[in-house]
């Protein structure tokens, strides 16, 4: 019954979609205010039709009731609740449930979210939600249902992956789709914009804040993603340039460009095809992600079982998404003026850079991750591409973009002097020169590569924090407060503050990691001792444990350094009753300058067993990165003016008329009050 | 500067430097290519030496072995045609097996053995990794084409 209640609710928010994908398009054609209101209702109803479809297959997840064939694959009566409750995204079915969920939940927030809007610009982007929706849900009902009954039931499941028996399974995958779903609303409002032939100002406003949000999940998706590779995999690495991988950091790097390119698009009116083209290159990339992980073209942790119609299907719904789009754009985009003029040294040129050097980042990514695909595809041989190549690639392109990064947020927009700004952060970039360089000393041998990677760390952090100093020195007749003058400066410039300084952190973090980071298997017997990034790791003890689902070897490590006890550790290698596959467990005690980690492998004659041993300096500035990034996000989107008050069209032109007043007069003194993030 | 040649400038400029950064990326790319190749071709020597490539097949039953230290590994791929000796240094996957496809990277050293970086199998129970896959269709192709052609005359 429950399967059929979850099918009978997924079938009804299929029709919802075409209802909303199709209807509020034709009203705002036609100017029919009735039908425009259809996609309000169709949203919120398609979101209610599969929250219950979700909640059916989590309550046969919950239930046991594997007379389902999903639940029966990745579940188990012996699976602790927390795990069934995430087991059900554990599988590509339940996994595009999700999916599909959050898409209906992004259309209700639009739908919640934009009561500003303009009737005919609502209509139009709940519309394209709508489309993009009917092609993800036939997607989940034509080739991948997951509530397909199995005949007769299993009496036990084969119980979840072990890999995905870990908190970060709980929430890498649902951040993540956050993230890439997040990315149709900026993609339905370019659209919407199209269609309407309105790109302005205020398009770009709207668009914001979905943007940010979206990139915030997404960046916070993907960090999670690298922790549990860090962590619950054991490969001692958080990222590997797998394809999979590559498939999320390009619509990342373009999501990226995007949310620079709008902040020129907003406020000066500038770019707009450009940033028309970045949202529908944006949500591509996400479709191509979507297609390289679900249609079994890769092999990795991530791919799903192999199965030709779903990447069919995946593949045409992609090429009419891409083709459509691009399209309209050939055939709208003449229609959109430029922008105002801007001079060599601006901030618009500067976001111009910041770019191009993300797009052209992301093209490299995309030649690598593809290459091989169409080779093999083709029959013309098998190669891959390997890290080497990304590394290679990516050096190059991001020294300027960092070194730019600490004079972006500082120059004005239109025209600015270049002497003038080198002079005001001088200090800045010789101090961060300097200490850039000393640093690595401190980590491990010196290097001239550690050194610049320490400078530009630094230059980022330190001119980031010299602009909010200077931004919030008061003006002579200013009687305000240092806490007003702060408020004033606002949220979206606070997120750009937050990010910046997360890239910096970032930079720093990956940069020792890399250089600097120890790891060796050895053979341990107990009582012996090796010695890894100056720490000596002593075997004390083996044993057998148990745990809910599992039997364990499971060893005791203890770390000295210079003779002090620093932490013990406890790696276990599980075998859990329900696979035949022993599965490593990692311990890992972390440190605000490095990691130290044990991984057990393979057990050997006479009491040892190999281990893998690591030594990881700095891994948490990378991940603390991640967080100060997905905060700057959320609060660059949380910002007032955004959320103030029901705009119409009238006003919304009159803006636009401030702008063109505001390009022919260029103020002097820039007071600017809210840079762009 | 007038504002023509500013803008002329500035295309030169953009011009000149999307060049430069395809030159590097298609360099880049040039130089980093892994090959992949199956015991067959290193067998028939058509395999160039002291350059990374991935080798695929299945890990020889009985083949497997650990060397003194515990830590070094010896087993032997096969594309069921012929066998190739590789060595390995580390902890193996958790579903290396003997009989199961196997994936290394790695590089030719003197006398034929290939030195493996990196040793990927399976990781779940159900799939093995389409390039052991491609070895063994490979290697049975050419068994099935000598049968015929032996049968023929």
């Amino acid at each position: 019954m429950i399967a059929e209640i979850g099918l009978f609710a997924l079938i009804l928010a299929f029709l919802l979609a075409i209802a909303q994908g199709t209807l509020p398009l034709i009203g705002a054609a036609r100017g029919d205010v009735a039908l425009m209101a259809v996609g309000r209702s169709a949203a919120y109803g398609q979101l209610v039709f599969l929250g219950i479809a979700y909640a059916m297959l989590t309550y046969a997840f919950v239930t046991d009731d594997f007379s389902i064939a999903y639940v029966a694959n990745h579940s188990n009566s012996l699976l602790p609740l927390q795990y069934k409750i995430s087991g059900v995204w554990g599988g590509h079915e339940g996994s595009l449930l999700l999916w599909i969920l959050i898409l209906g939940f992004w259309s209700a927030a639009v739908a919640t979210f934009s009561r500003s809007l303009p009737r005919e610009v609502l209509a139009r982007v709940l519309g394209v939600m709508g489309l993009v929706a009917i092609g993800f849900i036939g997607f989940t009902l034509f080739t991948s249902s997951p509530f397909e009954r199995l005949l007769p039931a299993a009496l036990e499941g084969r119980d979840l992956n072990p890999m995905l028996q870990d908190p970060g399974l709980i929430f890498h995958p649902p951040m993540l789709y956050m993230g890439y779903v997040g990315f149709s609303v900026a993609f339905a409002f370019a659209i919407a914009a199209l269609i309407g032939g309105r790109l302005d100002a205020a398009w770009a406003r709207w668009s914001r804040p979905w943007t940010a949000v979206a990139w915030a999940f997404l960046t916070f998706g993907i960090g999670l993603g690298s922790w549990w590779a860090y962590y619950v995999l054991g490969w001692g690495g958080w990222w590997f340039w797998d394809p999979v991988e590559n498939a999320s950091f390009m619509p990342w790097l373009m999501g990226t460009a995007l949310l620079h390119s709008l902040a020129v698009t907003e406020k000066r009116g500038g770019f707009k095809n450009w940033t028309v083209m970045l949202a529908i290159l944006t949500f591509s990339l996400v479709l191509l992600a979507a297609f390289l992980v679900r249609s079994g073209v890769l092999t990795s942790v991530h791919a799903f079982a192999v199965d030709p119609d779903r990447g069919l299907y995946l593949l045409a719904f992609m090429a009419v998404v891409v083709a459509s789009s691009l399209t309209l754009f050939a055939w709208r985009a003449g229609k959109v003026g430029l922008g105002g003029g801007f001079q060599l040294v601006s901030r618009e040129s500067a976001l111009l850079t910041n770019n191009v050097l993300l797009a052209v980042s992301a093209a490299a990514v995309l030649l690598g991750t593809l290459y091989p695909l169409f080779l093999d595809a083709f029959g013309l041989g098998k190669i891959s591409v390997g890290p080497p190549y990304f590394e290679a690639v990516f050096l190059p392109l991001m020294l300027p973009l960092l070194l730019l990064l600490g004079f972006g947020p500082r120059l004005r927009w239109k025209q600015d002097s270049p002497t003038e700004q080198l002079w005001r952060l001088r200090w800045i970039f010789g101090v961060s020169l300097v200490f850039g360089m000393i640093w690595p000393f401190f980590v491990g041998n010196w290097s001239f590569l550690a050194g610049i990677g320490a400078f530009l760390g630094l230059w980022i952090i330190g001119s980031s924090l010299k602009d909010l100093v200077d931004r919030l020195r008061p003006r002579r007749e200013s009687t305000q407060t240092l806490g007003t003058r702060m408020r004033r400066l606002g949220r979206s410039y606070a997120g750009m503050q937050f990010a910046h300084i997360g890239v910096g952190l970032a930079v720093i973090g990956i940069t020792f990691v890399l250089g600097y980071d120890d790891e060796r298997d050895v053979r341990m017997a107990v009582g012996e001792t090796v010695e890894v990034g100056g720490y000596a790791f002593r075997l004390e003890r083996l044993e057998e444990v148990q745990g809910p689902n599992f039997d364990a070897d499971q060893a005791t490590v203890v770390v000295y350094r210079d003779g002090q006890r620093i932490t013990t550790l406890q790696p276990q290698m599980r075998y859990y009753f329900s696979q035949q596959q022993p599965m490593a467990h990692t311990s890992l005690h972390r440190g605000f300058v490095r990691d130290l980690y044990v991984n057990m492998g393979e057990e050997l004659p006479g009491n040892a067993w190999v281990m893998r041993v690591y030594y990881k300096p700095y891994m948490n500035w990378v991940w603390a990165a991640v967080v100060l990034m997905t905060i700057g996000g959320l609060l660059a989107a949380s910002d007032r003016r955004y959320r103030i008050r029901v705009r119409r069209e009238d006003e919304v032109l009159e803006d636009d008329a401030k702008l063109a007043a505001a390009d022919a007069v260029k103020p002097e003194g820039n007071a600017e009050p809210k840079p762009a993030g | 500067m007038k504002k023509r040649q500013k803008r002329l400038l500035l295309v030169a400029g953009g011009l000149t430097s999307v060049a430069l950064v395809t030159g590097l990326v298609l360099n880049a790319f040039r130089d980093n290519l892994v090959f992949f190749y199956t015991p067959s071709d290193i067998v028939a020597d058509i395999v160039p030496m002291e350059r990374t490539f991935r080798i695929g097949g299945l890990v020889e039953d009985g083949s497997v072995y650990r060397g003194e230290d515990g830590v070094t590994v010896h087993f032997r791929v096969t594309d069921t045609a012929v066998a190739v000796p590789v060595v390995y240094h580390g902890i193996l996957p958790n579903l290396f097996r003997e009989g199961q496809g196997v994936v290394a990277v790695g590089s030719l050293q003197d006398g034929g053995v290939f030195k493996a970086s990196q040793v990927m199998a399976r990781h779940d129970e159900t799939y093995m990794p389409p390039e052991a896959a491609e070895a063994i269709k490979r290697a049975q192709r050419e068994a099935a084409r000598t049968v015929e052609q032996s049968g023929g005359y």
